[in-house]
């Protein structure tokens, strides 16, 4: 009995094994990247995330011990007038040639006796651990984590140190104001957040609302040319993005509708148009048709059989599309970039410029690109069912 | 696409059904249909679509030699003429000929797949590298034989090799490994995730992973794991013989979770009997995965195969946003906006659109066939 069930585990343990391995490479850029948006910035790109825990580095230590230790004592008092651990004598010293310039001082007063100084890089190592045991710096009370890298972003703050640390300070920037206002400083992330719902909100509603539309046309109503119409508007789908948006850009420039959220609505809806078309005639043609012929023969027209009938029984169909158009339109760069640009600036645009123009300022690219990410997990995580069962109707474009 | 027939009671009307599908017709006909035709007709204009493509072609002026003009009216190549060439740099070969265009004004000389023009002009003769040009076509001479191009076009096709093969092998093997326990539903979610983050998301993530620095520590996870087993760290998105292969893996890491989701459902819906008299009669879980499983699945295989496809042509965030397609890393699609938006070039950027979507119409058609054939069996 035992052995057999020991058995069973164990022939199972290969798919586990390679299965939860999976599923880490998998976490483990994202993990990586949230552990990172929540560390100080001073630790980013002193240490790599996967030490958050870790002790930080005592370097530094054993210099002091060989060299200054046998004269200054294990506390730094042992010569007399001079006390390596005040925290006021070593905040003057702010780059290791000070502290050796020191050094050697003493040794022509005739103080301690050092035959040896150290050279340059333990000279850096000593004044980092002298400046640390002394209090000068506060590394060792620095939290490991903090949620200064998400204010700064979503004030747009670019300073040196931290919007909270500057606010209390009172040397806050000319943009920001260091009350609630800031949230919507066009540089911030919130401001940027705000935009990409502004965009997303109606380039959901109105290609679906359209495509419900039709597609109860495309099902049930009888027109000629229906089915080849059908076919061209679906086929539409493979003309890429990229071929439409120039003559578009020159249209608008004209109508004076770049840069405005009304531009980006209509094009969105254009484009989102074919796969909710395709997808909408599907499901709403597969709803039985005794229904719909009941409902004729109790005399109700084609609006109230659409509203009463087609769009109730279509709700998971309108479900599934309207998390794929919002998925698609929050992560979409192109298209915000050529027509919102910076007057309206949206997340990916925000995060992209970051990218380009900040270079290394990982605490706050990290954060802004956690602040994009966290709607579109919370609708992708709780509305998962409806995700997929879209996916799998509409995995056959065309 | 079977046609549903609509129920008699139902034919009422002969205006209503129009007003039903007008707006979605109006948007699709100005944001599609118009723009789409407007772009397929700049693939055959100039830079600011202006003029036919033919005014882009050029003649390049070279240099003057000093000949007398009797002597070119042969086929062969006069030895004159060679060291003239010579002085200016230019070495004919020995299949160089003389092809005269008018006595005594204009002669070509072809030289392989080079021309040069000869004209006499005021007692000097003139001559200019001709160019080779297409015409109203030299947009796609450009598309198709400028060297950026040929670069581009090698790299997508191995984007589809690797992506579409890793995405579809991946997430075939995750499909098979996480029916069988029973945190099913949360390692799917683990590997579906990517798919709910923007590129630029992504792109952030990855480049974060790949972090290289000169200097003693790495930030970057994967150049940590070098350094640690004793390599030398990689500046992966910029070496040209590791960084397609970094971006690709970006593209399985967002796109498997696609695959997966199809492949588990078509898994699933094989019957269990069968599986179970394969078992039943001594077959090994491999060999019920290969005889039995893949081949009824094949036809849903196919199709994310093709819908892979055309995805992966189509590849462009990713490598816009990573490396802007520099260092060997460019794509078509990116090409594409690079010659519309950085290089202003409205004519090249429609023609590389047109052959975007010339090589996947074919797999549309297949994938459509595919479904169809699919649809009539149930």
């Amino acid at each position: 009995m035992i052995t057999d069930r020991i058995k069973m585990i164990l022939s199972g343990l290969p798919t586990h094994v390679v299965l939860i391995g999976l599923c880490l490479i998998w976490l483990i850029p994202t993990i990586g990247l949230f552990v990172t948006s929540l560390r100080p910035f001073q630790d980013i790109n002193e240490s790599g995330w996967w030490t958050v825990f870790a002790p930080r580095e005592t370097a530094g230590q054993d210099v002091y011990e060989k060299y200054l230790a046998p004269y200054y004592g294990p506390d730094g008092k042992a010569v007399e007038g001079v006390d390596l651990f005040d925290p006021e004598l070593i905040g003057e010293f702010r780059r290791s040639i000070e502290l050796t310039v020191f050094l050697r001082e003493q040794v022509e007063e005739g103080k301690v006796q050092l035959e040896e100084l150290p050279d340059t890089q333990e000279m850096t190592e000593l004044l980092a651990y002298l400046r640390r045991v002394s209090g000068v710096e506060d590394a060792a009370s620095r939290p490991r984590f903090t949620l200064d890298n998400y204010i700064d972003a979503l004030m747009g703050y670019r300073g040196r140190d931290s919007y909270v640390e500057d606010c209390a300070a009172g040397e806050q920037a000319l943009d920001l104001n260091c009350n609630i206002t800031d949230i919507m400083n066009p540089r911030g992330m919130g401001r940027a957040f705000v935009n990409s719902l502004l965009v997303a909100i109606p380039c959901v509603i109105l290609p679906i609302l359209f495509a419900a539309f039709a597609g109860y046309a495309f099902s049930w109503l009888h027109f000629p040319g229906r089915m080849l119409l059908f076919a061209l508007l679906v086929g539409l789908q493979i003309v890429p993005l990229q071929m439409t948006l120039i003559p578009v850009s020159r249209v608008y420039a004209q109508l004076g509708l770049n840069g405005t959220f009304l531009g980006i609505w209509l094009f969105h809806t254009g484009f989102g148009l074919p796969y909710a078309i395709y997808l909408m005639r599907n499901f709403i043609g597969s709803l039985p048709r005794e229904i719909f012929e009941s409902a004729y023969l109790d005399g109700m027209s084609h609006w109230t059989v659409f509203y009463k009938l087609a769009l109730p029984l279509s709700v998971p169909a309108l479900a599934s599309l309207a998390i794929f158009q919002f998925l698609w339109i929050w992560n979409d760069l192109l298209v915000a970039l050529v027509f919102l640009g910076g007057q309206k600036p949206v997340l990916t645009y925000q995060i992209g410029n970051m990218v380009s123009s900040l270079g290394a300022g990982w605490h706050l690219l990290t954060a802004a690109a956690f602040i994009s990410m966290a709607l579109p997990m919370i609708v992708f995580f709780a509305l998962q069912r409806f995700f997929v069962r879209g996916m799998l109707a509409g995995a056959v474009k065309g | 696409m079977s046609d549903v027939q609509v129920p008699e009671i139902m034919r009422q009307g002969k205006i209503a059904p129009w007003l039903y599908v007008a707006p979605a017709l109006l948007i699709m006909t100005a944001f599609i249909v118009y723009p789409g035709i407007n772009t397929f007709l700049l693939s055959f204009k100039n830079a600011d679509g202006t003029q036919s493509a033919a005014a882009a072609c050029v003649e390049e002026h070279l240099f003057n030699i000093d000949l007398d003009p009797n002597e070119l009216n042969r086929k062969e190549v006069p030895a004159e003429l060679r060291t003239q060439f010579q002085e200016h740099d230019v070495t004919l070969t020995p299949r160089a000929r003389v092809e005269v265009k008018e006595a005594g004004n204009e002669w070509t000389i072809v030289d392989g797949r080079k021309k040069y023009v000869i004209q006499s002009k005021d007692q000097t003769l003139n001559v200019y590298e001709k160019e080779p040009c297409w015409g109203i076509l030299e947009n796609y001479r450009y598309a198709l034989t400028a060297p950026i191009m040929l670069t581009a076009f090698r790299n997508n096709l191995l984007w589809v090799f690797l992506m579409v093969g890793g995405t579809v092998g991946l997430g075939l093997l995750i499909a098979v490994l996480a029916d069988r326990v029973k945190y099913e539903s949360l390692a799917k979610a683990i590997i579906f995730m990517p798919m709910a983050i923007s590129f630029v998301g992504a792109g952030v993530i990855w480049k974060f992973v790949y972090s290289y620095s000169t200097g003693q520590v790495q930030i970057g996870l994967l150049n940590a794991i070098v350094t640690k087993l004793g390599g030398e760290p990689i500046s992966w998105l910029s070496e040209p013989a590791v960084n397609n292969l970094a971006l690709i893996v970006v593209g399985v890491w967002m796109w498997t979770g696609f695959c997966m989701t199809i492949l588990s459902a078509s898994l699933k819906s094989v019957p269990t009997e069968i599986i179970e008299a394969a078992r039943v009669d001594g077959a090994t879980e491999w060999r019920v995965f290969w005889k039995v499983m893949v081949p009824i699945i094949m036809p849903t295989i196919a199709v994310v195969v093709t819908t892979m496809v055309i995805n992966v042509l189509k590849i462009f965030d990713i490598v816009y946003v990573m490396t802007g397609g520099n260092y060997g890393t460019e794509v078509i699609a990116n090409r594409m906006y690079g010659e519309m938006y950085v290089s202003h070039q409205s004519g090249r950027s429609a023609a590389i659109a047109v052959i975007l979507i010339l090589l996947t119409i074919p797999f549309m058609i297949w994938n459509v066939r595919r479904f169809r054939a699919q649809e009539a069996i149930r």
